[in-house]
């Protein structure tokens, strides 16, 4: 067993191409406890974030700066009491979270955190991922509907008619750069040549492809990577339900939407549902246009000397929260109050910072030694890190449009996702063709 | 991508499927059936991979799953009356559509013991992985005018959808 | 076990065939017909799969994309059609759907 784990290090394919499952289990154990971990955070920093665009400060009694905030919350959660409706559907009630979750979280098996590090790398791996993560409505109408009230009901109507509007826009853009990864050549402009069928629809050759042009999607034909990207940017917050778009849970029109009838776990399922799914259509974005794990200038600041430096980044990241955390220490009150949370921040930033100098150390053992395992667990901690780096740049925006932007009219919403998206995506996807053809 | 051809996986999506498909026509409630439906797309889907057709699979999962059995539900929620469901479920000439089925299948499977011997027993190996490329190709080679019909085919169904279902256009 | 070969694919399409056979022809309710309608569909596509892996090409395939296509636009053009029926009649029984015009 301990041959098989070391040689598979050693690979440069994933666990389901090289049909080990061991290595298949133990990502996706990984995968699943870093994207709970990732929920976990981005709810402390959703509120925290929030509070401080409002000028608040947000949760700040449990733990050092509401740290503890979401495992008070989870607890909390888990302990409340179950209310099932007396007038509602029993098994619908019950299965309709477990649908939403499952679709949410089967999304990851193929989302590419490098060349090797995935679960499989299916060649209908974007296909796959729309599908799937078009499933999650199911579990909203279903909530919706097996509640037995009135305003579940009209945000499962309002959900399914959005997410059914907006995939098209979506699934069009995704096209749009699809057709990009069969337009090969060099540069923002180049193409070379147009073969038969050398576009691919796996995620890994995806980003591949983006690695072989030597440019982004985003930037390619510019601006049309540009307005595709912008075009999936927008209809994947109305997916996920999300601020601005967020009209089949508006608060103050519907209360809470089609979970207003759920509580404790269920409503737990439900909100860790939402998250995945946020991470997920991320990563879409992330893999179809910023170009997925690849470090960003890789061919302007080249060399073993720019590598090495960009090596550096994850372990400097967290010496660098550990900095922050650090500060929030000595900044502490000095009261004998405080005491307890002062100590527990400094040892909070003390794992982070023990995990930089960790990091910071294999990187520098890698450069030193030469080892083949230390070099390929540089290569792929840095995969792992810009992958999760970019997709954490689009949870901040998640933030900041719920912080900035007044909720849509939900006839708007249809206006602008029928009449504006639509014909936009459909006008970027010829266009791109067309260039495509008489470049 | 190498799906598992084993007759476990075989046994059990076929299972799922047709105890989904027996569910869809014996239940009361729409909604359920909707779901029994669901689950007999997906173990459909399932059955598509293991035949090398992840293709299909995919545009099963987007456009079934996703697509169609969202528009079954709004419209079941749009319609829904509480006395349908106390009704009677079946119509008045059930034991003859059940008597005509159980001879289709009858039929179907007098052919399938007769024509044993035509099939082949040993399928040819798996295709190359480039599945997706082809079926595109072929798509738009030989079948570009069915392609194009079907596009037409769609375009006329959205308009009489709306037409339909529009109060006042 | 023996090996799955084509004639499994064809029993179980057969018998999803069947069972949205039965579904269509004792049913009152549409909403459930329309759905035993895209089983057939599905048993059919189930079929065209199987024999497209069987003679190792892609023709099957190809067709049940267009038969997918064609469950999409009888499935949006008979919902449209039961809604209008709906609001007019009240019902979604079809044995009630007996007039031809009122």
């Amino acid at each position: 067993m301990l041959d098989s784990f070391m040689s598979y290090l050693g690979s440069s394919v994933t666990p389901g191409e090289a049909n080990n499952q061991l290595w298949a289990l133990i990502y996706v154990l990984i995968i699943f406890a870093g994207v709970s971990v990732a929920v976990m955070a981005m709810n402390w920093l959703e509120r925290k974030a929030l509070a401080h665009f409002q000028v608040r400060l947000g949760p700040m009694r449990v733990g050092p700066h509401g740290l503890l905030q979401p495992i008070a919350d989870a607890v909390k959660l888990l302990i409340k009491e179950d209310i099932i409706p007396a007038e509602s559907d029993k098994f619908v009630f019950w299965i309709a979270p477990i649908i939403g979750l499952l679709a949410a979280f089967t999304v990851y098996t193929v989302v590419p955190f490098g060349p090797s590090q995935a679960v499989s790398d299916m060649n209908i791996g974007i296909l796959f991922m729309l599908g799937v993560s078009s499933l999650a409505v199911l579990g909203v109408v279903m909530a919706g509907w097996a509640s037995n009230s009135h305003y579940p009901l009209i945000g499962a109507l309002r959900s399914s008619a959005q997410m059914v509007s907006y995939e098209v826009a979506m699934g069009l853009a995704v096209v749009s750069a699809i057709l990009m990864t069969s337009l090969h050549g060099a540069g923002l402009y180049g193409v070379s040549k147009l073969s038969d069928g050398t576009g691919t629809l796996s995620m890994i050759g995806i980003v591949q492809a983006q690695q072989e042009q030597q440019v982004w999607f985003l930037f390619k034909f510019f601006p049309l990577g540009l307005i595709a990207f912008v075009i999936f940017a927008i209809a994947m917050i109305a997916e996920t339900n999300r601020a601005p778009f967020d009209l089949p849970e508006a608060e103050s029109e519907l209360t809470a939407g089609f979970h207003t009838e759920y509580s404790g776990l269920r409503w737990s399922l439900f909100m860790l549902a939402e998250y995945a799914a946020m991470i997920a259509v991320s990563a879409i974005a992330v893999t179809l246009w910023l170009g997925g794990w690849l470090r960003p200038f890789p061919t302007w600041l080249s060399g073993p000397a720019w590598d090495f430096i960009f090596a550096l980044f994850p372990g400097l990241t967290f010496v660098g929260l550990a900095a922050i955390a650090f500060l929030g220490t000595v900044r502490m009150p000095k009261h004998s109050y405080f005491r307890v949370q002062t100590i527990g921040l400094a040892a909070f930033g003390a794992v982070l910072a023990l995990i930089g100098v960790l990091l910071l150390g294999i990187v520098i053992g890698a450069k030193v030694s030469d080892h083949d395992i230390l070099n390929r667990t540089t290569e792929g901690l840095s995969n792992v890190f810009w992958f999760v780096f970019k997709v954490a740049v689009f949870m901040y925006l998640y933030i900041w449009y719920r912080a900035t932007w007044p909720r849509y009219r939900f006839d708007q919403l249809m206006k602008v996702g029928w009449k504006v998206m639509l014909p936009i995506s459909l006008g970027v996807l010829i266009v791109t063709a067309i260039v495509g053809v008489l470049l | 991508m190498t799906p598992v051809a084993t007759p476990f996986f075989f046994y059990l999506l076929s299972g799922l499927a047709i105890a989904g498909g027996l569910l869809v026509i014996t239940r009361r409630n729409a909604v359920h059936s909707a779901l029994a439906l669901i689950v007999t797309l997906l173990a459909v889907a399932g059955l598509y991979l293991m035949l090398y057709a992840p293709f299909v699979a995919g545009v099963q999962i987007i456009v079934y799953a996703g697509g169609i059995m969202v528009l079954f539900l709004f419209v079941i929620m749009l319609v829904s009356l509480e006395r349908t469901i106390k009704e009677r479920q079946f119509n008045r000439m059930w034991p003859v559509g059940l008597f005509a089925a159980c001879a289709l299948l009858a039929l179907f499977m007098s052919v399938f013991a007769k024509g044993r011997a035509l099939f082949p027993d040993r399928v040819p190996p798996p295709p190359e992985a480039s599945n997706t490329q082809q079926i595109g190709v072929m798509l738009y080679g030989n079948y570009m005018f069915a392609f194009e019909i079907a596009s037409l085919l769609l375009l006329v169904a959205i308009l009489g959808a709306v037409i339909m279902a529009k109060k006042r256009i | 076990m023996v090996p799955i070969t084509t004639i499994h694919y064809l029993v179980v399409a057969a018998a999803l065939f069947v069972l949205g056979v039965i579904g269509v022809l004792t049913r009152r309710n549409v909403v459930i017909v329309l759905m035993s309608i895209e089983l057939i569909l599905n048993a059919v596509n189930l079929n065209l799969v199987a024999f497209s892996r069987m003679w190792g090409g892609l023709q099957g395939q190809v067709f049940s994309i267009f038969i997918v296509v064609d469950a999409a636009a009888e499935a949006a053009v008979g919902l449209g059609i039961l809604i209008a029926f709906f609001r007019n009649k009240e019902t979604i029984n079809v044995d009630e759907i007996d007039l031809l015009k009122w």
